[in-house]
């Protein structure tokens, strides 16, 4: 598949904490095609912006440990790319959008410097005044004044700040962008905006997205295919189509039973009952196993193995006779 | 704010003064002295008059620059404070360079390298060096290295050399809260998301820690040298006690075992200004190194 | 909750050590008087003067007037410790009492006594209590109230922000919520919430309380000679360090000894108390 543009092959990472060990990943495996919008859909807790500082080794020092596994980006192998390698790579081919905007930004150096820097430490050679222009272009691009550039974040409302984490993340036209839940501290007018300027970035420079989100609704509408998190894995993938119109993994089953619906009647809402399995202390056998319905005997003991049908793969037990391994 | 300080330190001092025990004139004159010796004393400092009286008239001389002058010896409070002040300067802003200068970047390596060798080792001495009595350590030091090995001159400020030694004694335990408290602000801005923000963007370590993390970090870093300032002037005290310099710590001690109050009362309110004005200097920085103070006085 | 502070505390090895080191002092002052005859304190001994420590039954020596070091270091360690403790407790009972005013009825009241804070914090620790004692005369008891007077503002800024954070704070809303009554409030949440900080404030205030009674001492206008307070034994026998410096050495190295591992554990509460100290 040479048309990937990034490859995770079953990644393991591993948080080591004062108390315990944390498995935030276990066994992640994602492809991405070039100019592919992906909506990586889990919950709270469920290793999607772990994966995210992974492909650009942001993880904590000491703490964030990759131990097992591989990341591919267009040819270089990001595990074992060297220093210089990695510094390229990071704002310029690879960028990333942070959830918190209140906190993403540095609160003594002007916005506009602040995307600056990202031309600074990737273009040395281009001149300063091509560079201002960039920058009155991007932020132009996601609606903030040029005049505006002097000042400082916190002259800035949190969906203006988030409009300047987009900048700073597009300003050097990046090949693979890192969207990690940027609307989700934002209301909902707010987050249209921004994903219309998503969208409409993405149709000039044909950017590949991984849009990182646990809004089902928000991938129904943006994205072209998806892939479903859960305890640090990936257990159900495909074409919005395949996850919205075919039958599902019982954890997606489980999510999109808990939307309301505008379109049916009603009485309650069904959760997933249970909570997500304790990242210290994973089970054996398939994660999801102890708040699943259809858990049988095996579930309890052994790893699914992702099953294909067609575009369409889903790691349970349940489609072993559907589809190849 | 200065105002009231002075106002409520020399009021308190007074106040406290009229309700001690001991006649100041009967203390000058010795056990011997006579009830007509006594009285002629109190009449002379003016002591025979109501509090009140007494402390406007102080306060009226400090106005116009007149402290007064000390019960004890005839010289006046100011000009005695004035003549010795070089030598206490001198003490006092080496010491303060020597503790700012060394301090922080050792704070910030040791931020950095955290857990290394380097880390703990400057934790424990940074701790050490924060326990120990500055005397002690200026006493002892003088003993090995002046007496014994007769490395640096022990006693007197006639010479730049003489001050090497109570310059270094002095920062000690400033300096090593210096490096405490640079390292612990360091490391919580270090942790900070905007840290990993300008990781992502490609930047190199070196970059993230000049330009993101130290001028963020900087601001407590400011306090504590704000802090610390007030600890080197009762430090100065000591250490001028110790190696035997002719300046204001002396001038003030010898006055505390006399009860020398105008001297003493003298050298507190200057102090107290000078205090005031170095806080007003700490608050200027504070706006310089932090837009968002910056703006706050509309600057 | 102090259980977790407790269990957190025990965890951190530097604390522990201090904790056990400023033990091992507080029971050797106190049980002085077993091992130690008192007159050896002030008994003088022409003869056996400067005797280096270890020989004769001297374990520390004896000093310029033949008395016993060690003797005098043991009781010593009552005077500084006690004196350390009277000043801290003082200072933190004023501090109580106005921070906690301060920081309950807020408002004027605040602010006065704020102000008055702010004017006494004006000038340094060491030099205000000089001041104090050259007003009240030299002495042990002057130095104590000298002492606790310009130490009371840290510790009612403390208690005062300590309430003022806590007020504040969404628990204690939350506790009125479902229904608990004032006086349950204060005890169940405030004060165990707000204590911690106050404890650590007191337990560094010692540390540096002793310090300030051994300089005071050592420049003479703290403990008064011959009442042996290690800052006071270290400047009686200040010409004579330099050919016996054991003299010296000693009674600075168990006033650094208590400061330090007051220090410790001092930190070490901070730590404990707070929540997110690691990552």
């Amino acid at each position: 598949m040479s048309d990937n543009i990034l490859e995770i092959k079953d990644l393991h990472v591993q948080y080591n904490t004062d108390d315990a060990v944390v498995h935030a990943l276990n066994g992640f495996d994602l492809m991405l095609k070039k100019g592919e919008v992906l909506g990586l859909v889990g919950e709270t807790g469920a290793g999607k912006t772990t994966m995210a500082l992974s492909i650009l080794r942001l993880l904590p020092d000491k703490v964030g440990e990759i131990t097992e596994g591989s990341i591919n980006y267009d040819g270089l192998d990001i595990l074992h790319a060297n220093k210089r390698d990695m510094l390229k790579l990071r704002g310029a081919k690879v960028s990333m959008i942070f959830q918190d905007p209140m906190t993403s930004l540095n609160p003594i150096i002007t916005v506009g410097e602040q995307i600056h820097e990202v031309l600074d430490l990737h273009f040395p050679d281009m001149s300063k005044s091509e560079k201002d222009r960039r920058v009155d272009e991007v932020l132009e691009l996601v609606g903030i004044q040029v005049h505006r550039k002097t000042e400082f974040p916190h002259q800035f409302s949190g969906g203006m700040k988030q409009r300047i984490g987009i900048a700073m993340a597009l300003v050097a036209e990046p090949e693979l962008l890192l969207a990690d839940e940027p609307t989700t501290a934002l209301d909902v007018t707010i987050q249209a905006q921004i994903l219309k300027l998503m969208k409409e970035l993405k149709d000039k420079f044909n950017t590949s997205m991984i849009l990182i989100t646990h809004d089902l609704g928000v991938v129904a509408e943006f994205c072209e295919s998806v892939a479903i998190v859960y305890a640090g894995e990936v257990i159900e993938k495909g074409t919005v189509d395949d996850i919205f119109t075919e039958r599902n993994h019982p954890y997606t089953e489980g999510l999109f039973n808990s939307i309301p619906s505008l379109t049916c009647d009603l009485e309650r809402l069904i959760p997933i009952p249970g909570f997500m399995a304790d990242p210290t202390n994973l089970p054996q056998g398939c994660k999801f196993a102890d708040r699943c319905k259809y858990c049988m005997e095996k579930c309890k003991t052994s790893v699914p193995p992702t099953y294909e049908m067609g575009t369409h793969g889903i790691k349970c037990f349940l489609f072993s006779d559907k589809g190849d391994e | 704010m200065l105002i009231p300080v002075i106002i409520g330190i020399t009021l308190f001092i007074y106040v406290i003064m009229s309700v001690a025990p001991g006649d100041p004139a009967r203390m000058i004159l010795g056990q011997d002295a006579t009830v007509e010796q006594i009285q002629a004393k109190r009449a002379e400092l003016g002591l025979d008059r109501p509090l009140l009286i007494r402390y406007v008239n102080y306060m009226a001389g400090v106005v116009q620059g007149d402290f007064g002058s000390s019960w004890y010896n005839e010289y006046n409070v100011i000009a005695e404070f004035g003549a010795r002040l070089p030598n206490t300067l001198t003490l006092g802003m080496t010491a303060m360079a020597l503790a700012a200068l060394l301090g922080i970047p050792l704070g910030v390596f040791a931020a950095v390298r955290q857990y290394s060798v380097y880390d703990y080792t400057t934790l424990v001495a940074a701790m050490i060096f924060s326990s120990m009595p500055a005397f002690w350590f200026g006493l002892m030091a003088q003993v090995y290295l002046c007496l014994k090995l007769g490395w640096l001159p022990a006693t007197g400020a006639d010479s730049l050399v003489h001050f090497i030694l109570p310059a270094v004694t002095l920062a000690a335990a400033i300096l090593a809260s210096q490096v405490r408290m640079t390292r612990t602000s360091m490391l919580e801005v270090i942790k900070q998301d905007y840290v990993r923000t300008a990781r992502s963007k490609g930047a190199p370590e070196k970059r993230v820690i000049v330009k993101h993390v130290l001028r963020n970090g900087l601001l407590p870093v400011v306090t504590s040298l704000g802090m610390g300032f007030a600890l080197l002037l009762g430090g100065t005290v000591v250490i001028e006690s110790v190696f035997a310099i002719p300046g204001v710590g002396s001038l003030l001690i010898g006055a505390v075992r006399l009860r020398d109050v105008p001297v003493v009362m003298g050298i507190i309110v200057v102090i107290a200004c000078f205090v005031g004005v170095m806080n007003l200097l700490v608050d200027l920085l504070y706006a310089v190194i932090d837009p968002r103070v910056k703006q706050g006085y509309g600057l | 909750m102090w259980g977790l502070v407790a269990f957190r505390f025990r965890k951190n090895k530097l604390a522990m050590v201090g904790l056990a080191v400023i033990v091992i002092l507080v029971i050797a002052s106190l049980a002085a008087p077993l091992f130690v005859d008192y007159s050896n304190v002030y008994t003088q001994n022409i003869a056996d003067r400067f005797i280096k420590p270890g020989t004769n039954g001297h374990i520390f020596g004896t000093d310029q007037f033949g008395r016993d070091l060690f003797a005098r270091i043991m009781y010593g360690g009552r005077i500084s410790l006690l004196a350390g403790l009277i000043s801290v407790g003082l200072g933190l009972i004023l501090g109580l009492v106005l921070g906690g005013t301060a920081g309950y009825y807020g408002g004027k009241v605040d602010n006065i006594i704020m102000r008055v804070c702010d004017i006494f914090m004006a000038v340094p620790q060491t030099l205000l209590t000089m001041a104090i004692v050259a007003a009240l005369g030299q002495g042990t008891f002057n130095m104590l109230i000298a002492l606790s007077v310009a130490g009371f503002p840290r510790y009612a800024r403390t208690v005062r922000s300590s309430i003022l954070t806590l007020r504040g704070q969404e628990f204690v809303e939350a506790a009125k919520c479902y229904g608990s009554s004032s006086p349950r409030i204060i005890f169940r949440h405030i004060i165990p919430n707000g204590l911690g900080p106050v404890i650590v404030s007191a337990t560094l205030g010692l540390g540096a309380t002793i310090l300030s009674i051994a300089s005071l001492g050592f420049l003479g206008i703290g403990v008064q000679a011959p009442t042996p307070e290690w800052g006071t034994i270290l400047s009686e026998n200040r010409g004579n360090i330099r050919y016996f410096p054991f003299l010296g050495l000693i009674p600075g190295m168990f006033i650094a000894a208590a400061v330090m591992c007051l220090n410790f554990m001092g930190d070490g509460l901070r730590d404990a108390l707070d929540p997110r100290t690691k990552s």
